[in-house]
């Protein structure tokens, strides 16, 4: 059927209803409107389309005019993603005005690339071969792969220059551009799904000592406000040992992704010898930027990873806040009159969820690499309440939960991952990773720490009621070890300059030397020294030695445990 | 408000309910449409177009429907958003709600400019660097607040939160200069307003005061626009003068009660306690506002106020606030029942934006070490103090009760202050280590042992 053009009929914020566009499909883009705004079809009934609009509808009325594009909502994927912000639609934001208005021209990017061919005429290709390279676009090696799709012999290669748009090489008698265009719903294909566990090295104790995640698994974040949700995400978007970061801002604040960009610029990344922001996609939608267009942020998110992940990349995805999001999709239902299941979130959000987490994954590409795309959201349940639908629905689909404590965070215990209710489902197979790496005890170490944690809680809410003083000398060292765990070893603060990332090494370090001690300290109250001559011992130096010695100064810190327990010993 | 041009106008009203009017037989209206509204009797009211539909459009009515019968109206559509108009004139002056002058002057003159305003590309933005020193040493010290930020002040009814941000606005200095304050008043009793003019009198005298009123008995659809006017202006003064601005907004559950109120009427499916599930994105709308450009002078910082429905933090206001804004400073009727003016709750409040304005090179090099040691000791005296409310404080342990004894020196050294008294921050800071010299020596673990060596001494 011809595309057609319709007339607007009714408004209501993002909502449009459309009379008289044939031949659409659902989920085409359409524009609507002397400015153009791009729309998106979620709905059609005979000749009326209801559609979500990505862009402030403020003066579109009644019998403007629409016209069809025939094209899915998507983005052009190609050199000069990397060290630089878009906004959820994928558009430029490094670049564009200060203030964001509708009617903003977006270019296509007229800088040409050199490029390095790594086929000549002649060679075969298949989906996944490497094309070329794009060595101007930063020290991550920019590696065009030839499309789904893409099949032959090639014929051609460009000898200078070109724009991401411009045919760069030919296959067969199909031009290869070094851009993309790919739908953002849709997942880029791969080869086939891995399922053995290789863990993500976050740099923060916490999750790498209790609660690690592997390697193209997905993650989950709830926590109330101000518990560490972003600081927590952006350390992980700093630290991780990931190729590739794509960093969403979605409905979060404008000043944070200020600071991304600006801390990220700073920092020297020691993988590639450029700087963080190099291996950072940012996508900013902030909270007060059109709320349509927080909905595709998470999906241009995705499939910017999935991009990377098609060069051989183990990516990160990070979603700040997944919550913002869900209400985007709840806004729009309840304005098209959908019959809301929980809270008012459309029945759908189960679904949708799991399309979003579901896109992570470990993969062989279709070029045959192995790469990775890891999802980590952030949730943001509204009072703080975890039996909420966002909250609940995730956990379904995530193998990782990062669960904040608000007393935690009061205390300003930070990162404030509660060992109470936090859980990863690849533990185990985790420590066999580290088993078969040289560190058997991991397991051990980690079946220990979280015993402990949980004895001394318990212990506490006991001696709530009847006193330190009247719980058994052993016990009051199980509190103390509770202190210890959680201020030498657990407690990580983003701003220290050694401290901010942890190297496995030392933390494994830290970690082994504070059960030792706890240790120790059972002996000697076993030998019949005073719970109160070890509890006023003075540790602060095991507690300090975290702060004091480098990120992965694991010597440093075996030295410190070491006088430690030598000074343990002279009690006896 | 602005004179706006009217265009052709209709009269068909088919329905009134709550705040709203639905105009029929209407042609070439957008949405979001500013409109004016004449009555038989010659008065005029306003409206924003909420939806339209065909040839009707619904508007919520800014000074509600009251007395409005469909016959005989006359809505007249302006053809873009309400604007307001911007500019220096706004210094001095006190209008209502809706931006119309309270004082007997004439309409503020000035460029219009839409309401709404237009979201802040995010690249642009320069993140909130200096600190803004308020002489409340509580806040300075512990929660410091930094030039662009958005920091609430979370309260309950009857604490003294006009107090403590009036204090804020009157003393407020960035780098040595002070700053202009646009004051938004929503749903505040005549003696409130009252109140506040009379401890901002020295800023309005100085003509650098914009006051917004609309109080408690006024109309409650206009509380919608308040915040709008006040950023509006504000962002104008701060962006294109290159002031230092600092927002007040007080009481932002009663503008969330506004909206609900128009959610309501429209049949919207509320999320939490009635609240519209858009409410993140609305208030967001507004705090958003805030903020430093890069290479402009000029900031607009915001300190919304508002009251927690029965103390509760997890009501939607305060819940979605929190979400939005950079820290909050929380007020608690425990600390203020142990009479200590300001009485914040430290432990609940944060402001984020710390790290980045305090420490070194920015307030003083021991400031973030010690702010993080005085609440790290807080968090251990509040658990020793619920555990001597148990077992009798003679039953701690010495250490606890040395906890105890830092909590009482902190807050009446340190915390409780005089409500027009400023405090250096140097001042402040000293108070603190005085505090911390109550602990053993072993307890200061968030502290470099050489920073407590220069400060207290070898032990
Ligand atoms: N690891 C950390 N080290 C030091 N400070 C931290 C850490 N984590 C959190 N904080 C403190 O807590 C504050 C709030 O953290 P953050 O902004 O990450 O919260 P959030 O959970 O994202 O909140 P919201 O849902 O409102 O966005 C930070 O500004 C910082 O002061
Ligand atoms: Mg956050």
């Amino acid at each position: 059927m011809e595309l057609s053009a319709g007339t607007v009929r009714r408004v209501n914020g993002p909502l449009v209803e459309v009379d008289g566009l044939t031949g659409v499909a659902m989920l085409d883009v359409v524009h609507l409107g002397p400015e153009r705004i791009a729309a998106e079809v979620v709905g059609l009934a005979g000749e009326r389309a209801t559609l979500q609009a990505y862009e402030y509808t403020g003066g579109l009325r009644p019998g403007h005019q629409v016209e069809a594009t025939g094209d899915r909502l998507s983005g052009l994927f190609g050199p000069g993603l990397l060290g630089q912000a878009f906004d959820g639609l994928l558009r430029p934001l490094s670049g564009a005005p200060v203030w964001l208005t509708p009617d903003r021209e977006v270019g296509a990017g007229d800088r040409a690339w050199q490029f390095e061919a790594r086929v000549s005429v002649g060679d075969e290709v298949v989906p996944g071969t490497v094309l070329a390279v794009v060595p101007e676009a930063g020290p991550v090696e920019h590696r065009v792969v030839a499309p789904a799709g893409v099949r032959g012999r090639v014929t051609w290669v460009a000898d200078g220059p070109v724009t991401v748009t411009e045919p760069a090489l030919r296959v067969d008698d199909r031009d290869v551009a070094l851009a993309e265009r790919w739908p953002l719903r849709v997942p880029r294909p791969f080869r086939e799904r891995l399922s053995q566990v290789v863990p993500l090295h976050t740099g923060q104790r916490v999750l790498d000592l209790l609660y690690p995640i592997a390697r193209g698994a997905a993650a989950a974040v709830p926590g109330g406000f101000g518990t560490g949700k972003t600081l927590l995400l952006q350390q992980i978007a700093k630290w991780s040992e990931a190729d590739v970061v794509v960093y969403v801002g979605c409905g979060e604040r404008g000043n944070e992704m200020a600071e991304v960009l600006t801390e990220l610029a700073l920092v020297p990344d020691e993988r590639t010898g450029g700087r963080l922001v190099d291996r950072t996609v940012i996508i900013a939608n902030t909270s007060n930027m059109p709320m349509m267009a927080r909905e595709a942020s998470i999906h241009s998110g995705i499939a910017v990873a999935e991009y990377f992940r098609d060069m051989g990349y183990d990516v990160v995805v990070i979603a700040d806040s997944t919550s913002r999001w869900a209400e985007a999709l709840r806004e729009f239902a309840n304005r098209t009159g959908d019959l809301p299941a929980e809270e008012g979130y459309p029945a759908t959000l189960a679904s949708e969820l799991a399309a979003f987490y579901e896109r992570a994954g470990r993969v062989v590409t279709l070029g045959g690499r192995t790469a990775s795309t890891t999802v980590i959201g952030a949730v943001s349940p509204p009072g703080g309440d975890m039996t909420e639908p966002v909250t609940t629905g995730t956990q379904r689909f995530i193998r990782s939960l990062w669960l904040l404590d608000r007393d935690l965070a009061y205390a300003r215990h930070y990162p404030a991952v509660s060992w109470n209710g936090s859980f990863a489902r690849d533990a185990d197979a985790v420590g066999a990773w580290h088993a078969a790496r040289g560190d058997p005890a991991w397991r051990s170490r980690r079946a220990t720490t979280t015993a402990l944690l949980a004895e001394a809680d318990r212990l506490a809410s006991l001696a709530e009621v009847i006193g330190t003083s009247s719980l058994p000398a052993h016990e009051r060292v199980v509190l103390l070890a509770g202190r210890l765990l959680r201020d030498a070893v657990l407690q990580q603060n983003a701003l220290s300059g050694n401290d901010a990332s942890c190297t496995a090494a030392k933390g494994a370090a830290l970690l082994g030397g504070v059960l030792d001690v706890v240790d120790a300290c059972q002996r000697l109250v076993a030998r019949g020294v005073a719970a109160t001559t070890v509890e006023e011992t003075d540790l602060a130096d095991l507690v300090r030695v975290r702060e004091e010695v480098g990120p992965g100064d694991a010597e440093g810190v075996a030295q410190r445990c070491a006088e430690v327990l030598a000074r343990l010993e002279e009690l006896a | 408000m602005t004179a706006q041009t009217a265009r052709i106008g209709f009269g068909d009203v088919r329905e009134l309910r709550g705040p709203l009017l639905v105009v029929g037989d209407v042609d070439g209206v957008g949405w979001d449409e500013f409109a004016t509204i004449d009555l038989p009797d010659g008065s005029v009211r306003h409206g924003l177009v909420l939806e339209v539909d065909g040839d009707l459009a619904v508007l919520q009515v800014l000074e509600g429907t009251d007395a409005i019968s469909p016959g005989g109206v006359w809505v007249r559509f302006s053809g873009r958003p309400l604007q307001v108009r911007v500019g220096p004139d706004w210094y001095g002056r006190v209008c209502n709600g809706r931006g119309e002058p309270l004082d007997g002057g004439p309409p503020i003159a000035g460029e219009p400019r839409p309401v709404a305003g237009w979201p802040l590309n995010p690249t642009r933005r320069e993140p909130p660097r200096e600190a803004v020193l308020t002489g409340v040493s509580v806040l300075d010290t512990l929660t410091t607040l930094v030039r662009g930020q958005k920091l609430p002040i979370f309260s309950v009814p009857g604490m003294p939160h006009l107090t403590l941000a009036t204090q804020i606005a009157a003393r407020a200095t960035t780098a040595g200069e002070g700053f202009r304050v646009v004051f938004a008043g929503m749903g505040l009793t005549h003696a409130d307003i009252a109140y506040v003019r009379d401890r901002l009198e020295e800023r309005s005298a100085a003509g650098e005061l914009v006051l917004l009123l609309n109080a408690a008995d006024d109309p409650v659809i206009e509380r919608v626009l308040t915040p709008r006017i006040a950023l509006t202006v504000a962002e104008h003064l701060a962006f294109e003068r290159g002031d230092d601005v600092l927002v007040v907004m007080s009481d932002m559950t009663s503008y969330a009660e506004a909206v609900r109120e128009v959610a309501a009427a429209r049949r919207e499916i509320p999320a939490r306690r009635g609240y519209p599930g858009y409410l993140y994105s609305d208030l967001a709308g507004l705090y958003e506002r805030c903020g430093r450009i890069q290479g402009r002078p000029g900031s607009v910082t915001v300190v919304p106020v508002l009251t927690m429905p029965a103390g509760d933090i997890t009501h939607p206001v305060p819940d979605l606030t929190g979400y939005i804004t950079e820290g909050q400073v929380v007020l608690a009727p425990e600390v203020a029942a142990r009479g200590v003016y300001p009485p914040v709750d430290v432990l609940s409040s944060l402001s984020r934006l710390m790290r980045s304005g305090a420490g070194p090179g920015r307030t003083r090099d021991d400031h973030l070490p010690v702010a993080a040691q005085v609440l790290a000791a807080l968090a251990r005296a509040r658990q020793a103090a619920e555990l001597g409310e148990l077992v009798g404080v003679s039953a701690l342990s010495e250490t606890d009760r040395a906890y105890l004894a830092f909590r009482e020196t902190v807050e009446r050294d340190l915390f409780a202050q005089g409500t027009d008294e400023g405090r250096e921050l140097a001042d402040s800071l000293d108070r603190a280590w005085a505090a911390l010299d109550v602990l053993p020596r072993r307890e200061l673990t968030m502290l470099p042992a050489a920073m407590v060596a220069e400060h207290l001494g070898s032990p």
